[in-house]
């Protein structure tokens, strides 16, 4: 004997083809007839009574759906073949197969009335056109509207050139230099054993300036101004700045380190979470 | 009006007439087609309901669109006149039926299948997207064919199955 789990799990497996089956019968246009509604709806019946869970109760709902889908289109094809139009496809189809292309066209041409249109200017609108034209100011005057705005020339300030963010206001290099005594004025404040934690040099009050300082910070380390130190296995990173900028290009190999600075991390370093 | 093309679609529908011809703009257009006979042509009322409306009311005449056609039979040599090769029309003609007796929708790869086997392979696709354009198809995102505006102004679908039905193979 079935058990109930498996009684369920066979019933599921009937309504889903059952979906299916209509579904094929809605998509593909095949004939709706060859579903058996009684039979369906019979096997919906039997099942019903098993369902407790609402996803089941779903399946169920589905199908009962489809089926009202299928018995809709069951009538409307009894409507059209109710019709005069109605003709046995597999016979029209047989027709079109074996007919000759010329008996084709001289048959659509007794039951073929085209539309009759003109393309050609009428006498109303050349017309229009005329007063159109007779009312079109020469182009020499039209122009004349619009004169061109007059722009003068002049030399441009610094400052302008700043405020329009095409200059900065200090040199890349005197920035990088500023931003490395600032880190060794930090390490002498905050920091222990000649370097400083990440995040306690890289975080400030906003996230904007953060990123800023993490990206200025990148070019220390590029650039030979600080170093950084990754302990692994405590997930602790120190910046350690140098007492001179170094190249260490050639004498070792450089890897470039991903550090991500990402908002949560900001947040958690302000709340002091951040080791 | 009725002769000119406005937009995509030549015609003219009735509440355009109405504003030009007044309310008896029905009566006008019986007119019209009784003077239209000599040349062959006639007025034809397209309603917006795809079967043809008996005795339509006002509100049924303002949605429809009124186009002219030709009231005869075009001779084959005529078609090639006006730009329709013979293979051509004959594919449309095929796809029409085809649609037809499948109850108005019919997948694009059945009715290119159907095509292929009298036109050349190359030409199938083009014949279909040109069918498109003009206004005689009409296609959905799951490819299915139906019949278009143009295709009920222009085409008697039951005499033409009728007639399909006649013709000796």
């Amino acid at each position: 004997m079935q058990s109930k789990r498996e009684e369920i799990k066979i019933g599921r497996e009937k309504l889903q083809r059952i979906i299916e089956m209509c579904k094929s019968i809605e998509d593909r246009s095949l004939d709706p007839f060859l579903m058996d509604v009684d039979d369906i709806i019979s096997t919906i019946k039997e099942y019903f009574p098993e369902w407790k869970l609402p996803e089941d109760l779903c399946l169920d709902a589905e199908t009962i759906h489809h089926l009202a889908s299928v018995i809709k289109l069951q009538s409307e094809w009894v409507k059209h073949r109710s019709t005069s139009l109605y003709t046995d496809p597999f016979l029209l189809e047989e027709k079109l197969v074996r007919i000759e292309k010329e008996d084709t066209v001289e048959t659509f041409l007794k039951a073929w009335h085209p539309i009759v249109e003109l393309e050609q200017i009428s006498l109303h609108s050349l017309a229009e056109a005329l007063r159109y034209w007779k009312s079109l100011l020469p182009l020499k005057e039209r122009w004349k509207e619009f004169p061109p705005a007059e722009v003068e020339t002049s030399l441009a300030t610094r400052e302008e050139l700043i405020k329009q963010r095409i200059l900065r206001d200090k040199a890349f290099s005197e920035e990088l230099e500023n931003f490395w005594q600032e880190l060794k004025n930090q390490v002498n404040e905050k920091g222990q054993e000649g370097k400083i934690r990440y995040w306690d040099f890289v975080g400030a009050e906003n996230y904007e300036e953060t990123v800023h300082r993490a990206f200025m910070t990148s070019f220390l380390v590029t650039y030979g101004y600080a170093t950084l130190e990754i302990h692994s296995l405590e997930e602790e990173i120190f910046i350690k700045p140098n007492e001179k900028p170094t190249t260490k290009i050639g004498k070792k190999q450089l890897v470039s380190i991903p550090i991500a600075v990402s908002t949560e991390d900001w947040m958690k370093w302000k709340r002091g979470e951040l080791q | 009006m009725l002769f000119y093309r406005r937009h995509k679609k030549p015609g003219v529908k009735g509440w355009e007439l109405r504003k030009a011809l007044g309310a008896d703009y029905p009566k006008v257009l019986k007119i019209l087609d009784d003077h239209l006979k000599v040349l062959d042509l006639q007025v034809k009322t397209i309603f917006e309901e795809e079967k043809p409306v008996e005795k339509p009311t006002l509100e049924e005449l303002d949605k429809a669109r009124f186009y002219i056609t030709l009231r005869g039979e075009l001779t084959p040599k005529e078609t090639k006149m006006i730009g329709w090769r013979i293979d051509d029309l004959a594919g449309l003609a095929i796809t029409i039926t085809y649609i037809i007796a499948k109850k108005g929708k019919a997948p694009r790869k059945e009715v290119e299948e159907l095509l292929r086997d009298k036109l050349p392979g190359w030409k199938v696709g083009l014949n279909v997207d040109r069918y498109i354009r003009y206004g005689y198809l009409t296609q959905d995102e799951n490819e299915q064919l139906y019949l278009d505006w143009r295709t009920r102004a222009e085409v008697d679908q039951k005499a033409l199955i009728d007639l399909l039905l006649k013709t000796e193979a």
